[in-house]
């Protein structure tokens, strides 16, 4: 029996590591908890806050506007009743699931490439989660009543309308919401002990004191400590696939043509994937290149997100391909001029940039030039949500405008207060972000020097 | 180094646990009593009006039907309030220097209807019709109780969603026979499963998909 690998391994390229050699527990330590507890605060984030913070400022403008004139102040109407806000719904919680595959199904399948991007990128979940949930919330125009979307035993004997797929999302996003929460909270514990024991100032102490609930690292925590992160990842995973799915029936389970098809639910899971990476990667790139963290977040995982883009990207392509072939294929009249209105009707526009961006640009991820080109990755990474955006903004808005009778057609155009409630959210979105990066370590700490231990013995 | 937290953070720690649930749970419940209870309902809270009016001495020692006032019960959506014109049928003789009846009188003579205070409001959104559930053998006291004993009015009923709800979900425990409809003393017969079915056939009272159905109240 030969031991010889069936290759030359002398022609194999080179792997980068998922952590560059030389760094000790320590040295882990020191760097990560720095950013947080010594690092000055620098000129760029104080920039860069102040900046997201106003456009914080102009998404309350926005809501205390909506809430003081209604949902008319939005291109909405009949027959395009969902318009921005659903669209923006759908796109946010997608990006969402990136961090939950990272963490859940990853961790599971033991990926240790995983290690150093999944803390920030679940925090970029709960930030999305955060920011799709408030969509539907001041979609139903009282927000004050949402309430009622949940079965409590109400004076009225009503339960919610338990068939209604816009139940399940409720369902849906609030457990997505919670287990994102709790395993993310989960995981910074034993961090958040180490800010604790390194924070000079009292109030730092205390308040990271508490967070750590009295972790004091002792064999005992991390057993616990370790099956309890287990069962939630376990909780996590099937998570990733079912909310997007229930998302998915917002459509499917409707008759309009162009949304009631079963490829939706795996297609939507892949597109939410597909989106997510894009914006892990948004966020890497500069969080690397601004708290000099390439050492941990290394061009292996760039390249291995850029890997998984193109993979989800593929799925998404084969999803628009069974689209129009199913349309083609089924004869169904209503279906065909729905296809035929995406690439010829008013919107058609949209559908083009949307195929411009999610089927052909990823194509250039199968050159390893382009993978390891980092701002050519920032650019796509940008220009994939942009076209992840275009598809819910082809789904929602096309098919509304095109019913079955043209009695019933319509067309859709924002307003200023659309695009004021979009841009605010990305500006809350980005804002949490750069708290985050300030208060808790943006990398996990724990499961760094786990890493040190376990790649240590790979270039020795 | 120096502890952070005292020994007792601990003890403290691991209670608060329990509280915070304890808190939640009870704050969830405070919620949906309040929602129940006559602060928020006005069940049982008798209204001050212009005129003490007493319908325990009208409907009980008196003896007088329901419509001789309420006159619009059997035909239309209210049931209406009488004119003093009706008050003055009898008290025009009956105590008719009586000091506290002066502002029946003064009503009387200066063409002013008596403000009463309302006392079972619905909400607008509701579309509700007296003489439906009067004609279907829904009695006065099903929903406003034994008006015969009150001194004072008030709402005996709650007037929730859900009360309304029982009823409409189960017509048959409450329907009378058409002669009982005024009776304020009606009590359900031993034998009333039995006799509403047959009231129900009679009545046509529509099913209870159709009783329930959201477009029945709110219209």
């Amino acid at each position: 029996m030969s031991t010889r690998p069936p290759y030359n391994t002398a022609d194999a390229r080179p792997v980068s590591p998922i952590l560059e050699p030389g760094h000790t527990y320590a040295s882990v330590t020191d760097k990560i908890s720095a950013i947080v507890l010594t690092r000055p605060t620098s000129l760029g984030w104080v920039a860069g806050f102040a900046l997201t913070f106003t456009l914080v400022m102009v998404l309350t403008v926005s809501v205390a506007w909506l809430v003081a004139k209604g949902v008319g102040i939005w291109g909405i109407n009949i027959p395009v009743g969902w318009g921005f806000a659903i669209v923006n719904f759908v796109w946010w919680i997608g990006i969402g699931h990136a961090g939950t595959l990272i963490s859940a199904i990853l961790f599971l399948l033991n990926q240790q490439w995983r290690t150093s991007i999944n803390r920030f990128a679940e925090a970029m979940t709960l930030f999305a989660v955060a920011c799709a949930g408030l969509f539907p919330l001041i979609h139903t125009g009282r927000p004050w009543m949402a309430y009622y979307m949940f079965p409590y035993p109400s004076t009225m004997y009503l339960w919610p309308q338990f068939r209604s797929p816009l139940i399940w999302d409720v369902f849906a996003v609030s457990t997505y919401g919670t287990v994102s929460l709790l395993f993310w909270g989960v995981g910074l514990i034993p961090d958040l002990a180490t800010l604790r024991d390194r924070a000079v100032t009292k109030p730092k102490q205390i308040i990271y004191g508490m967070l750590a609930m009295g972790w004091r690292g002792s064999a005992r925590h991390w057993h616990r400590y370790q099956s309890a992160y287990l069962l939630l990842a376990g909780l996590a995973t099937p998570l990733v696939l079912s909310v997007h799915t229930v998302v998915s029936f917002d459509f499917s389970i409707a008759i309009v043509p162009g949304w009631h098809t079963t490829i939706f639910p795996p297609y939507f899971v892949a597109g939410a994937i597909y989106s997510g990476f894009a914006m892990v990667l948004t966020i890497a790139i500069p969080l690397r290149k601004a708290y000099d963290l390439e050492d941990f977040i290394t061009m292996r995982h760039l390249e291995n997100m850029a890997k998984v883009m193109l993979a989800t990207g593929l799925i998404v392509a084969y999803g628009y391909y069974f689209e129009w072939f199913m349309s083609v294929y089924s004869g169904n009249k209503f279906d065909l001029y729905l296809t035929k209105m995406r690439f010829h009707g008013p919107y058609s526009h949209f559908y083009y940039a949307l195929i411009l961006c999610n089927i052909l640009t990823p194509q250039l991820l199968w050159f390893r030039k382009v993978r390891t080109n980092i701002p050519a990755l920032f650019i796509m990474s940008l220009i994939i949500n942009t076209g992840m955006w275009l598809e819910r903004f082809v789904i929602v808005v096309i098919s509304l405008t095109r019913d079955f009778m043209p009695s019933a057609w319509g067309r859709y155009s924002a307003t200023f207060w659309d695009y004021a409630t979009f841009v605010g959210t990305l500006g809350l979105f980005t804002m949490l972000l750069f708290l985050f990066v300030r208060v808790l370590p943006a990398i996990s700490i724990a499961e760094m020097r786990e890493l040190v231990r376990h790649t240590s013995g790979e270039h020795e | 180094m120096a502890q952070i937290f005292h020994r007792s953070t601990n003890f403290i720690s691991k209670v608060s646990v329990f509280f915070g649930a304890l808190l939640a749970a009870l704050a969830l419940g405070g919620v949906m009593g309040l929602a129940r209870a006559p602060y928020l309902t006005n069940q049982n809270v008798t209204r001050e009006q212009p005129i003490q009016f007493s319908h325990k001495h009208h409907v009980g020692d008196d003896g007088i039907d329901c419509r001789y006032c309420h006159t619009g019960v059997e035909t239309s959506a209210t049931a209406g309030i009488p004119p003093t014109k009706t008050c003055m049928n009898c008290h025009s003789v009956l105590f008719n220097n009586a000091g506290y009846l002066e502002p029946v009188r003064e009503s009387y003579r200066t063409d002013k209807a008596i403000e009463w205070v309302r006392v079972h409001r619905l909400a607008d959104y509701v579309y509700f019709n007296h003489s439906i559930h009067v004609n279907k053998g829904v009695g006065c006291s099903s929903c406003h109780g034994q008006v015969n004993q009150m001194p004072l009015m008030f709402q005996a009923s709650p007037l929730l969603m859900q009360w309304c709800l029982d009823c409409h979900r189960n017509p048959e425990a409450v329907l009378r026979p058409r002669d009982q409809v005024f009776n304020m003393d009606w009590k359900a017969p031993s034998n009333q499963a039995e006799i509403g079915k047959r009231l129900a056939a009679e009545y046509k009272i529509p099913s209870v998909d159709q009783l329930q159905s959201c477009s029945t109240c709110h219209r």
